[in-house]
Protein backbone atom coordinates (compact mmCIF):
# COMPACT_ATOMS: atom_id res chain seq x y z
CA UNK A 1 0.00 0.00 0.00
CA UNK A 2 1.64 3.26 -1.10
CA UNK A 3 1.14 6.71 0.45
CA UNK A 4 -1.76 7.59 -1.87
CA UNK A 5 -3.65 4.45 -0.92
CA UNK A 6 -3.06 5.30 2.72
CA UNK A 7 -4.41 8.82 2.12
CA UNK A 8 -7.54 7.28 0.68
CA UNK A 9 -8.09 4.55 3.24
CA UNK A 10 -7.27 6.28 6.50
CA UNK A 11 -8.85 4.54 9.50
CA UNK A 12 -11.88 6.53 10.59
CA UNK A 13 -10.66 6.55 14.16
CA UNK A 14 -7.93 8.97 13.06
CA UNK A 15 -10.64 11.21 11.62
CA UNK A 16 -12.52 11.09 14.92
CA UNK A 17 -9.38 11.77 16.97
CA UNK A 18 -8.36 14.73 14.79
CA UNK A 19 -11.84 16.20 15.08
CA UNK A 20 -11.80 15.87 18.87
CA UNK A 21 -8.41 17.59 19.10
CA UNK A 22 -9.45 20.43 16.77
CA UNK A 23 -12.76 20.98 18.60
CA UNK A 24 -11.24 20.96 22.07
CA UNK A 25 -8.24 23.15 21.20
CA UNK A 26 -10.27 25.72 19.28
CA UNK A 27 -12.78 25.89 22.13
CA UNK A 28 -10.14 26.31 24.84
CA UNK A 29 -8.08 29.01 23.13
CA UNK A 30 -10.01 32.29 23.32
CA UNK A 31 -10.09 34.28 20.08
CA UNK A 32 -12.78 35.88 17.99
CA UNK A 33 -13.82 34.89 14.51
CA UNK A 34 -14.84 37.82 12.32
CA UNK A 35 -18.45 37.30 11.26
CA UNK A 36 -19.78 38.49 7.90
CA UNK A 37 -23.45 39.38 8.17
CA UNK A 38 -25.80 38.23 5.42
CA UNK A 39 -28.92 40.05 4.21
CA UNK A 40 -31.28 37.29 5.34
CA UNK A 41 -30.17 37.66 8.99
CA UNK A 42 -29.92 41.44 8.87
CA UNK A 43 -33.52 41.68 7.73
CA UNK A 44 -34.64 39.79 10.87
CA UNK A 45 -32.53 42.05 13.05
CA UNK A 46 -33.98 45.14 11.36
CA UNK A 47 -37.51 43.83 11.80
CA UNK A 48 -37.04 43.43 15.57
CA UNK A 49 -34.90 46.52 16.03
CA UNK A 50 -37.35 48.89 14.37
CA UNK A 51 -40.43 47.74 16.28
CA UNK A 52 -41.85 50.40 18.60
CA UNK A 53 -41.67 49.72 22.36
CA UNK A 54 -44.50 47.59 23.72
CA UNK A 55 -45.09 45.68 20.47
CA UNK A 56 -45.50 41.92 20.78
CA UNK A 57 -43.19 39.33 19.23
CA UNK A 58 -44.31 35.72 19.13
CA UNK A 59 -41.28 33.49 19.59
CA UNK A 60 -41.94 29.83 18.83
CA UNK A 61 -39.24 27.45 20.05
CA UNK A 62 -40.08 24.31 18.11
CA UNK A 63 -37.04 22.13 18.64
CA UNK A 64 -35.79 19.28 20.77
CA UNK A 65 -32.81 19.27 23.15
CA UNK A 66 -30.78 17.49 20.46
CA UNK A 67 -30.65 20.77 18.53
CA UNK A 68 -29.86 22.91 21.52
CA UNK A 69 -26.28 23.64 20.48
CA UNK A 70 -27.38 25.05 17.14
CA UNK A 71 -30.66 26.74 17.99
CA UNK A 72 -30.39 27.86 21.60
CA UNK A 73 -27.87 30.66 20.85
CA UNK A 74 -30.18 32.36 18.35
CA UNK A 75 -33.10 32.04 20.78
CA UNK A 76 -31.12 33.72 23.52
CA UNK A 77 -29.79 36.46 21.23
CA UNK A 78 -33.22 37.23 19.83
CA UNK A 79 -35.07 37.11 23.17
CA UNK A 80 -32.52 39.39 24.83
CA UNK A 81 -32.66 41.79 21.88
CA UNK A 82 -36.44 41.96 22.20
CA UNK A 83 -36.39 42.50 25.96
CA UNK A 84 -33.66 45.16 25.72
CA UNK A 85 -35.82 46.98 23.17
CA UNK A 86 -38.76 46.85 25.63
CA UNK A 87 -40.77 44.57 23.39
CA UNK A 88 -43.13 41.99 24.84
CA UNK A 89 -42.64 38.35 23.97
CA UNK A 90 -45.14 35.52 23.72
CA UNK A 91 -43.24 32.25 23.98
CA UNK A 92 -44.78 29.09 22.66
CA UNK A 93 -43.45 25.66 21.80
CA UNK A 94 -44.89 23.11 19.43
CA UNK A 95 -42.26 20.51 20.29
CA UNK A 96 -43.08 18.03 23.03
CA UNK A 97 -39.67 18.46 24.63
CA UNK A 98 -39.88 22.22 24.30
CA UNK A 99 -41.47 23.43 27.56
CA UNK A 100 -38.44 22.63 29.71
CA UNK A 101 -36.14 24.39 27.28
CA UNK A 102 -38.32 27.49 26.97
CA UNK A 103 -38.56 27.69 30.73
CA UNK A 104 -34.79 27.40 31.00
CA UNK A 105 -34.28 29.99 28.22
CA UNK A 106 -36.58 32.49 29.95
CA UNK A 107 -34.73 32.09 33.24
CA UNK A 108 -31.30 32.51 31.65
CA UNK A 109 -32.26 35.43 29.41
CA UNK A 110 -33.90 37.11 32.43
CA UNK A 111 -30.60 36.75 34.33
CA UNK A 112 -28.76 38.40 31.46
CA UNK A 113 -31.27 41.25 31.05
CA UNK A 114 -30.88 42.08 34.75
CA UNK A 115 -27.33 43.32 34.04
CA UNK A 116 -26.42 46.78 32.75
CA UNK A 117 -25.01 46.48 29.25
CA UNK A 118 -23.89 48.65 26.35
CA UNK A 119 -24.64 47.26 22.90
CA UNK A 120 -23.74 49.07 19.69
CA UNK A 121 -22.87 52.14 21.76
CA UNK A 122 -26.30 52.29 23.41
CA UNK A 123 -26.51 51.86 27.18
CA UNK A 124 -29.24 49.48 28.37
CA UNK A 125 -29.99 49.55 32.06
CA UNK A 126 -30.57 46.14 33.63
CA UNK A 127 -34.18 45.37 34.45
CA UNK A 128 -36.36 42.64 35.79
CA UNK A 129 -38.55 40.97 33.20
CA UNK A 130 -41.86 40.04 34.66
CA UNK A 131 -44.07 37.12 33.71
CA UNK A 132 -47.39 38.40 32.43
CA UNK A 133 -46.12 41.92 31.79
CA UNK A 134 -43.00 41.47 29.68
CA UNK A 135 -43.58 37.94 28.52
CA UNK A 136 -46.08 35.12 28.48
CA UNK A 137 -45.26 31.48 27.99
CA UNK A 138 -48.20 29.67 26.47
CA UNK A 139 -46.69 26.20 26.85
CA UNK A 140 -47.01 23.19 24.57
CA UNK A 141 -49.95 21.55 22.88
CA UNK A 142 -49.78 18.63 20.45
CA UNK A 143 -50.74 18.76 16.75
CA UNK A 144 -48.85 21.81 15.66
CA UNK A 145 -50.84 22.57 12.50
CA UNK A 146 -54.06 22.76 14.52
CA UNK A 147 -52.44 24.91 17.17
CA UNK A 148 -51.12 27.35 14.56
CA UNK A 149 -54.58 27.55 12.99
CA UNK A 150 -56.23 27.82 16.40
CA UNK A 151 -53.98 30.72 17.47
CA UNK A 152 -55.01 32.48 14.27
CA UNK A 153 -58.59 32.48 15.57
CA UNK A 154 -57.85 33.19 19.20
CA UNK A 155 -54.87 32.35 21.41
CA UNK A 156 -57.39 31.22 24.02
CA UNK A 157 -58.67 28.34 21.86
CA UNK A 158 -55.54 26.19 22.09
CA UNK A 159 -54.20 27.90 25.24
CA UNK A 160 -56.96 28.91 27.67
CA UNK A 161 -54.21 29.35 30.28
CA UNK A 162 -50.45 29.85 30.11
CA UNK A 163 -47.82 27.25 30.98
CA UNK A 164 -47.96 28.23 34.65
CA UNK A 165 -51.72 27.76 34.86
CA UNK A 166 -52.78 31.44 34.76
CA UNK A 167 -55.84 32.14 32.61
CA UNK A 168 -54.87 34.15 29.55
CA UNK A 169 -57.61 36.67 30.27
CA UNK A 170 -56.03 37.55 33.59
CA UNK A 171 -52.55 38.12 32.14
CA UNK A 172 -51.97 41.90 31.75
CA UNK A 173 -49.99 41.75 28.49
CA UNK A 174 -52.57 39.47 26.88
CA UNK A 175 -55.44 41.91 27.41
CA UNK A 176 -56.75 42.80 23.98
CA UNK A 177 -54.40 40.32 22.35
CA UNK A 178 -56.73 38.02 20.48
CA UNK A 179 -54.75 36.47 17.64
CA UNK A 180 -51.90 37.14 15.20
CA UNK A 181 -53.43 40.51 14.29
CA UNK A 182 -52.15 41.95 17.55
CA UNK A 183 -48.69 40.44 17.12
CA UNK A 184 -46.03 42.46 15.29
CA UNK A 185 -44.17 39.44 14.01
CA UNK A 186 -43.68 35.72 14.50
CA UNK A 187 -40.25 34.15 14.80
CA UNK A 188 -40.12 30.40 14.50
CA UNK A 189 -36.95 28.71 15.69
CA UNK A 190 -37.29 25.14 14.63
CA UNK A 191 -35.59 21.90 13.82
CA UNK A 192 -38.27 19.95 12.00
CA UNK A 193 -41.32 20.15 9.79
CA UNK A 194 -43.19 22.50 12.15
CA UNK A 195 -41.79 25.31 10.06
CA UNK A 196 -43.79 24.12 7.03
CA UNK A 197 -46.97 24.48 9.06
CA UNK A 198 -45.96 27.99 10.16
CA UNK A 199 -45.46 28.95 6.51
CA UNK A 200 -48.53 27.20 5.05
CA UNK A 201 -51.14 27.40 7.80
CA UNK A 202 -49.81 30.44 9.64
CA UNK A 203 -48.27 32.94 7.26
CA UNK A 204 -50.24 31.69 4.27
CA UNK A 205 -53.59 32.02 5.97
CA UNK A 206 -53.09 34.89 8.42
CA UNK A 207 -50.44 36.87 6.54
CA UNK A 208 -48.24 37.88 9.47
CA UNK A 209 -44.54 38.75 9.29
CA UNK A 210 -42.63 35.50 9.71
CA UNK A 211 -38.92 35.08 10.38
CA UNK A 212 -37.21 31.71 10.64
CA UNK A 213 -34.33 30.34 12.63
CA UNK A 214 -33.35 26.80 11.81
CA UNK A 215 -30.56 24.27 11.65
CA UNK A 216 -27.84 24.77 9.06
CA UNK A 217 -28.84 21.74 7.01
CA UNK A 218 -32.45 22.93 6.78
CA UNK A 219 -31.74 26.50 5.73
CA UNK A 220 -31.15 25.84 2.03
CA UNK A 221 -34.61 24.25 1.77
CA UNK A 222 -36.37 27.47 2.80
CA UNK A 223 -34.72 29.99 0.46
CA UNK A 224 -37.69 29.81 -1.95
CA UNK A 225 -39.92 31.28 0.77
CA UNK A 226 -37.41 34.04 1.43
CA UNK A 227 -37.28 34.93 -2.23
CA UNK A 228 -41.06 34.94 -2.57
CA UNK A 229 -41.43 37.33 0.38
CA UNK A 230 -43.34 34.86 2.56
CA UNK A 231 -40.48 34.89 5.03
CA UNK A 232 -38.72 38.04 6.26
CA UNK A 233 -35.39 36.36 6.91
CA UNK A 234 -33.63 33.11 7.70
CA UNK A 235 -31.06 32.40 10.38
CA UNK A 236 -29.33 29.20 9.42
CA UNK A 237 -27.63 27.25 12.20
CA UNK A 238 -24.86 28.50 14.42
CA UNK A 239 -23.63 30.86 11.70
CA UNK A 240 -27.03 32.59 11.55
CA UNK A 241 -27.02 32.93 15.33
CA UNK A 242 -23.47 34.32 15.28
CA UNK A 243 -24.54 36.87 12.67
CA UNK A 244 -27.43 37.92 14.90
CA UNK A 245 -25.06 38.21 17.88
CA UNK A 246 -22.75 40.31 15.71
CA UNK A 247 -25.60 42.64 14.78
CA UNK A 248 -26.78 42.99 18.38
CA UNK A 249 -23.18 43.42 19.56
CA UNK A 250 -23.91 40.74 22.15
CA UNK A 251 -21.30 38.03 21.73
CA UNK A 252 -22.54 34.80 23.22
CA UNK A 253 -22.75 31.08 22.66
CA UNK A 254 -22.86 31.31 18.87
CA UNK A 255 -19.70 33.35 18.39
CA UNK A 256 -17.94 31.01 20.82
CA UNK A 257 -19.21 28.02 18.88
CA UNK A 258 -18.15 29.46 15.53
CA UNK A 259 -14.49 29.09 16.52
CA UNK A 260 -15.02 25.37 16.82
CA UNK A 261 -17.18 25.15 13.70
CA UNK A 262 -14.74 27.02 11.44
CA UNK A 263 -11.83 24.80 12.37
CA UNK A 264 -13.91 21.62 12.29
CA UNK A 265 -15.02 22.52 8.77
CA UNK A 266 -11.43 23.25 7.74
CA UNK A 267 -10.39 19.85 9.04
CA UNK A 268 -13.21 18.13 7.15
CA UNK A 269 -12.21 19.99 3.97
CA UNK A 270 -8.63 18.87 4.54
CA UNK A 271 -9.73 15.25 4.84
CA UNK A 272 -11.87 15.55 1.70
CA UNK A 273 -8.95 17.00 -0.26
CA UNK A 274 -6.64 14.32 1.10
CA UNK A 275 -9.06 11.58 0.08
CA UNK A 276 -9.42 13.05 -3.41
CA UNK A 277 -5.67 13.46 -3.95
CA UNK A 278 -5.24 9.84 -2.88
CA UNK A 279 -8.05 8.78 -5.21
CA UNK A 280 -6.68 10.59 -8.28
CA UNK A 281 -3.11 9.49 -7.74
CA UNK A 282 -4.09 5.85 -7.21
CA UNK A 283 -6.29 6.03 -10.33
CA UNK A 284 -3.32 7.43 -12.28
CA UNK A 285 -1.09 4.60 -11.01
CA UNK A 286 -3.72 2.05 -12.03
CA UNK A 287 -3.93 3.55 -15.54
CA UNK A 288 -0.14 3.42 -15.83
CA UNK A 289 -0.08 -0.21 -14.79
CA UNK A 290 -2.90 -0.93 -17.23
CA UNK A 291 -0.79 0.34 -20.11
CA UNK B 1 -72.65 0.90 5.46
CA UNK B 2 -69.24 0.28 7.08
CA UNK B 3 -67.60 1.39 3.83
CA UNK B 4 -70.00 4.15 2.82
CA UNK B 5 -70.19 6.04 6.11
CA UNK B 6 -66.45 6.88 6.41
CA UNK B 7 -66.36 7.82 2.71
CA UNK B 8 -69.36 10.09 3.12
CA UNK B 9 -67.91 11.73 6.24
CA UNK B 10 -64.57 12.35 4.53
CA UNK B 11 -66.34 13.82 1.50
CA UNK B 12 -68.61 16.12 3.53
CA UNK B 13 -65.92 17.42 5.88
CA UNK B 14 -63.32 17.65 3.12
CA UNK B 15 -65.57 19.72 0.88
CA UNK B 16 -66.70 21.82 3.85
CA UNK B 17 -63.12 22.67 4.83
CA UNK B 18 -62.32 23.73 1.25
CA UNK B 19 -65.41 25.93 1.01
CA UNK B 20 -64.96 27.30 4.52
CA UNK B 21 -61.50 28.64 3.65
CA UNK B 22 -63.10 31.06 1.18
CA UNK B 23 -66.10 32.06 3.34
CA UNK B 24 -65.12 34.49 6.10
CA UNK B 25 -68.61 34.47 7.66
CA UNK B 26 -69.21 34.29 11.41
CA UNK B 27 -71.07 30.97 11.24
CA UNK B 28 -68.42 29.47 9.01
CA UNK B 29 -65.71 30.53 11.48
CA UNK B 30 -67.72 29.10 14.38
CA UNK B 31 -68.01 25.69 12.71
CA UNK B 32 -64.34 25.85 11.81
CA UNK B 33 -63.36 26.50 15.46
CA UNK B 34 -65.71 23.71 16.58
CA UNK B 35 -64.02 21.29 14.17
CA UNK B 36 -60.56 22.36 15.34
CA UNK B 37 -61.57 21.47 18.90
CA UNK B 38 -62.81 18.09 17.70
CA UNK B 39 -59.60 17.34 15.84
CA UNK B 40 -57.59 18.12 18.99
CA UNK B 41 -59.83 15.91 21.12
CA UNK B 42 -59.59 13.04 18.65
CA UNK B 43 -55.85 13.56 18.43
CA UNK B 44 -55.42 13.19 22.19
CA UNK B 45 -56.66 9.60 21.89
CA UNK B 46 -53.60 8.96 19.74
CA UNK B 47 -51.41 9.89 22.74
CA UNK B 48 -53.24 7.37 24.93
CA UNK B 49 -52.88 4.81 22.16
CA UNK B 50 -49.15 5.61 21.94
CA UNK B 51 -48.64 5.01 25.67
CA UNK B 52 -50.62 1.77 25.47
CA UNK B 53 -48.62 0.65 22.43
CA UNK B 54 -45.28 1.45 24.09
CA UNK B 55 -46.30 -0.41 27.24
CA UNK B 56 -47.62 -3.37 25.24
CA UNK B 57 -44.44 -3.68 23.15
CA UNK B 58 -42.13 -3.24 26.14
CA UNK B 59 -43.99 -5.77 28.32
CA UNK B 60 -43.92 -8.20 25.39
CA UNK B 61 -40.14 -7.81 25.11
CA UNK B 62 -39.70 -8.40 28.85
CA UNK B 63 -42.04 -11.38 28.86
CA UNK B 64 -40.36 -13.08 25.89
CA UNK B 65 -36.84 -12.13 27.03
CA UNK B 66 -36.04 -10.86 23.52
CA UNK B 67 -32.46 -9.63 22.97
CA UNK B 68 -31.79 -6.41 24.94
CA UNK B 69 -35.04 -6.77 26.88
CA UNK B 70 -33.38 -4.87 29.72
CA UNK B 71 -33.78 -1.66 27.73
CA UNK B 72 -37.54 -2.18 27.78
CA UNK B 73 -37.39 -2.16 31.60
CA UNK B 74 -35.54 1.18 31.48
CA UNK B 75 -38.14 2.52 29.02
CA UNK B 76 -40.97 1.58 31.34
CA UNK B 77 -39.19 3.03 34.36
CA UNK B 78 -38.54 6.28 32.49
CA UNK B 79 -42.17 6.48 31.37
CA UNK B 80 -43.73 5.95 34.79
CA UNK B 81 -41.18 7.92 36.79
CA UNK B 82 -41.57 10.99 34.54
CA UNK B 83 -45.37 10.70 34.72
CA UNK B 84 -45.06 10.58 38.52
CA UNK B 85 -42.77 13.63 38.62
CA UNK B 86 -45.02 15.46 36.16
CA UNK B 87 -48.10 15.02 38.32
CA UNK B 88 -46.56 15.67 41.74
CA UNK B 89 -44.85 18.59 43.39
CA UNK B 90 -43.32 19.40 46.75
CA UNK B 91 -45.48 21.76 48.83
CA UNK B 92 -42.92 22.93 51.41
CA UNK B 93 -39.17 22.82 51.97
CA UNK B 94 -39.05 19.19 53.07
CA UNK B 95 -39.21 16.22 50.74
CA UNK B 96 -40.98 14.13 53.40
CA UNK B 97 -41.74 10.63 52.16
CA UNK B 98 -41.84 11.70 48.49
CA UNK B 99 -39.13 9.25 47.40
CA UNK B 100 -40.52 6.42 49.56
CA UNK B 101 -43.79 6.83 47.64
CA UNK B 102 -41.91 6.87 44.34
CA UNK B 103 -39.99 3.68 45.13
CA UNK B 104 -43.19 1.98 46.39
CA UNK B 105 -45.07 2.98 43.25
CA UNK B 106 -42.28 1.91 40.89
CA UNK B 107 -41.73 -1.44 42.58
CA UNK B 108 -45.48 -1.94 42.92
CA UNK B 109 -46.09 -1.45 39.19
CA UNK B 110 -43.05 -3.64 38.42
CA UNK B 111 -44.33 -6.43 40.68
CA UNK B 112 -47.80 -6.30 39.14
CA UNK B 113 -46.28 -6.41 35.66
CA UNK B 114 -44.07 -9.33 36.68
CA UNK B 115 -47.12 -11.10 38.13
CA UNK B 116 -49.06 -10.51 34.92
CA UNK B 117 -46.39 -11.96 32.65
CA UNK B 118 -45.24 -14.81 34.90
CA UNK B 119 -46.38 -18.26 33.80
CA UNK B 120 -46.07 -20.11 37.15
CA UNK B 121 -49.18 -19.66 39.31
CA UNK B 122 -47.28 -19.36 42.62
CA UNK B 123 -45.02 -16.65 41.28
CA UNK B 124 -47.99 -14.85 39.81
CA UNK B 125 -49.63 -14.73 43.22
CA UNK B 126 -46.45 -13.43 44.86
CA UNK B 127 -46.12 -10.76 42.15
CA UNK B 128 -49.70 -9.56 42.59
CA UNK B 129 -49.54 -9.69 46.41
CA UNK B 130 -46.28 -7.74 46.62
CA UNK B 131 -47.46 -5.29 43.94
CA UNK B 132 -50.75 -4.57 45.68
CA UNK B 133 -48.97 -4.25 49.03
CA UNK B 134 -46.53 -1.71 47.64
CA UNK B 135 -49.34 0.23 45.96
CA UNK B 136 -51.11 0.33 49.32
CA UNK B 137 -47.94 1.76 50.90
CA UNK B 138 -47.80 4.33 48.12
CA UNK B 139 -51.48 5.27 48.62
CA UNK B 140 -51.00 5.67 52.40
CA UNK B 141 -47.97 7.92 51.92
CA UNK B 142 -49.80 9.92 49.24
CA UNK B 143 -52.78 10.52 51.54
CA UNK B 144 -50.99 11.21 54.81
CA UNK B 145 -47.72 12.91 53.79
CA UNK B 146 -48.39 16.68 53.58
CA UNK B 147 -44.97 17.58 52.15
CA UNK B 148 -46.04 16.87 48.57
CA UNK B 149 -49.22 16.44 46.61
CA UNK B 150 -50.72 15.47 43.28
CA UNK B 151 -51.71 17.99 40.63
CA UNK B 152 -54.07 16.29 38.21
CA UNK B 153 -55.92 19.30 36.88
CA UNK B 154 -53.20 21.95 36.72
CA UNK B 155 -49.70 22.02 35.27
CA UNK B 156 -47.98 22.80 38.60
CA UNK B 157 -46.36 19.37 38.57
CA UNK B 158 -44.38 20.42 35.50
CA UNK B 159 -42.67 23.05 37.65
CA UNK B 160 -41.56 20.52 40.23
CA UNK B 161 -37.88 20.30 41.02
CA UNK B 162 -37.56 16.64 40.11
CA UNK B 163 -39.33 16.98 36.77
CA UNK B 164 -37.13 19.95 35.87
CA UNK B 165 -33.96 18.25 37.10
CA UNK B 166 -34.66 15.10 35.14
CA UNK B 167 -35.30 17.17 32.03
CA UNK B 168 -32.41 19.64 32.47
CA UNK B 169 -29.76 17.20 33.63
CA UNK B 170 -30.72 13.91 31.98
CA UNK B 171 -32.92 14.50 28.94
CA UNK B 172 -31.08 17.53 27.51
CA UNK B 173 -27.53 16.11 27.90
CA UNK B 174 -28.59 12.72 26.48
CA UNK B 175 -30.19 14.19 23.35
CA UNK B 176 -27.42 16.77 22.87
CA UNK B 177 -24.78 14.06 23.17
CA UNK B 178 -26.51 11.82 20.64
CA UNK B 179 -26.75 14.65 18.15
CA UNK B 180 -23.16 15.78 18.74
CA UNK B 181 -21.92 12.35 17.69
CA UNK B 182 -23.28 13.16 14.25
CA UNK B 183 -20.37 15.54 13.67
CA UNK B 184 -17.94 12.62 13.81
CA UNK B 185 -19.96 10.48 11.44
CA UNK B 186 -20.39 13.38 9.02
CA UNK B 187 -16.63 14.01 9.07
CA UNK B 188 -15.90 10.35 8.41
CA UNK B 189 -18.61 10.02 5.74
CA UNK B 190 -17.49 13.21 3.97
CA UNK B 191 -13.91 11.94 3.85
CA UNK B 192 -14.97 8.60 2.38
CA UNK B 193 -17.84 9.58 0.09
CA UNK B 194 -16.92 12.99 -1.33
CA UNK B 195 -14.83 11.78 -4.27
CA UNK B 196 -14.76 13.56 -7.63
CA UNK B 197 -15.51 10.35 -9.56
CA UNK B 198 -17.57 12.01 -12.32
CA UNK B 199 -18.91 15.41 -13.38
CA UNK B 200 -21.95 15.38 -11.07
CA UNK B 201 -19.95 14.24 -8.05
CA UNK B 202 -17.38 16.95 -8.81
CA UNK B 203 -20.09 19.61 -8.98
CA UNK B 204 -21.50 18.41 -5.66
CA UNK B 205 -18.06 18.38 -4.09
CA UNK B 206 -17.20 21.88 -5.34
CA UNK B 207 -20.55 23.29 -4.17
CA UNK B 208 -20.15 21.73 -0.73
CA UNK B 209 -16.63 23.12 -0.35
CA UNK B 210 -17.71 26.62 -1.43
CA UNK B 211 -20.68 26.68 0.96
CA UNK B 212 -18.54 25.36 3.82
CA UNK B 213 -15.88 27.97 3.18
CA UNK B 214 -18.25 30.89 2.74
CA UNK B 215 -17.87 32.22 6.26
CA UNK B 216 -14.24 31.30 6.72
CA UNK B 217 -12.36 34.43 7.80
CA UNK B 218 -8.88 33.11 6.97
CA UNK B 219 -9.15 33.26 3.21
CA UNK B 220 -8.36 36.96 2.80
CA UNK B 221 -9.60 38.62 -0.42
CA UNK B 222 -10.56 35.23 -1.91
CA UNK B 223 -13.10 34.85 0.89
CA UNK B 224 -15.24 37.64 -0.53
CA UNK B 225 -15.53 35.84 -3.90
CA UNK B 226 -16.25 32.54 -2.21
CA UNK B 227 -19.00 34.16 -0.12
CA UNK B 228 -20.53 35.70 -3.27
CA UNK B 229 -20.37 32.38 -5.10
CA UNK B 230 -21.93 30.58 -2.12
CA UNK B 231 -24.77 33.11 -2.04
CA UNK B 232 -25.28 32.65 -5.78
CA UNK B 233 -25.38 28.86 -5.31
CA UNK B 234 -27.99 29.20 -2.58
CA UNK B 235 -30.09 31.83 -4.32
CA UNK B 236 -30.03 30.63 -7.91
CA UNK B 237 -29.47 26.91 -8.59
CA UNK B 238 -30.61 25.82 -5.12
CA UNK B 239 -33.67 28.06 -5.31
CA UNK B 240 -34.65 26.81 -8.75
CA UNK B 241 -34.35 23.17 -7.72
CA UNK B 242 -36.19 23.69 -4.45
CA UNK B 243 -39.00 25.62 -6.14
CA UNK B 244 -39.47 22.82 -8.63
CA UNK B 245 -39.61 20.30 -5.78
CA UNK B 246 -41.97 22.44 -3.66
CA UNK B 247 -44.36 23.02 -6.58
CA UNK B 248 -44.27 19.31 -7.41
CA UNK B 249 -45.00 18.38 -3.80
CA UNK B 250 -47.80 20.97 -3.64
CA UNK B 251 -49.50 19.59 -6.72
CA UNK B 252 -49.05 16.08 -5.36
CA UNK B 253 -50.70 17.08 -2.06
CA UNK B 254 -53.68 18.62 -3.91
CA UNK B 255 -54.05 15.52 -6.08
CA UNK B 256 -53.86 13.17 -3.08
CA UNK B 257 -56.30 15.29 -1.07
CA UNK B 258 -58.79 15.23 -3.95
CA UNK B 259 -58.39 11.47 -4.28
CA UNK B 260 -59.09 11.03 -0.56
CA UNK B 261 -62.10 13.39 -0.60
CA UNK B 262 -63.59 11.72 -3.67
CA UNK B 263 -63.07 8.26 -2.22
CA UNK B 264 -60.56 7.11 -4.85
CA UNK B 265 -57.75 6.74 -2.31
CA UNK B 266 -58.99 4.57 0.58
CA UNK B 267 -55.74 3.57 2.27
CA UNK B 268 -56.79 5.32 5.51
CA UNK B 269 -59.58 2.73 5.90
CA UNK B 270 -57.04 -0.06 6.03
CA UNK B 271 -57.53 -1.21 2.45
CA UNK B 272 -56.17 0.03 -0.85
Amino acid sequence: MNIFDRMMLLDRRWVFLSLVIVCVVSYIIPFQIPIMVTDEVESIYDMIDTLPEGEIVLLAMDFDPSLLAELQPMTYAMAEHAFRKNLKVIFVTLSQNGPGMVDQAIREVADSVRLDRTYNGVFYKGKEIINGEDYTFLGYKPYFALIILGMGQNFRIPFPSDYYGTALDSIPMMKGVLNYDQVACVVDICGGNVVDAWIMYGQGRYNFKLALGMTGVMAADYYPYLNSGQVVGIMGGLLGAAEYEQLTDNAGLAKDGMRVQVFAHLLIILFILMGNIGYFMSQRDKRKLGR
Amino acid sequence: MRRQLPLALVFIFGVFMIVQYFVPHEYSEWVYEFLLDWITIIGIFALALGIYSLTHVSVGKIRNRTPNWQYAVITMLGLFVMIYFGFTSRTGDSWGLYFVALVALTLGISSLTWGAIETQAARRKIGFAVGLGLLAVFALVAVFDPSWKFYFYTSEGLQSTMFRNFFDYIMIPIQSTMFSLLAFFIASAAYRAFRARNILATLLLASALIVMLRFNPFLGPVGEYIAQTANWLLNVPNLAAKRAIVIGIGLGIVATALKVILGIERGYMGRG
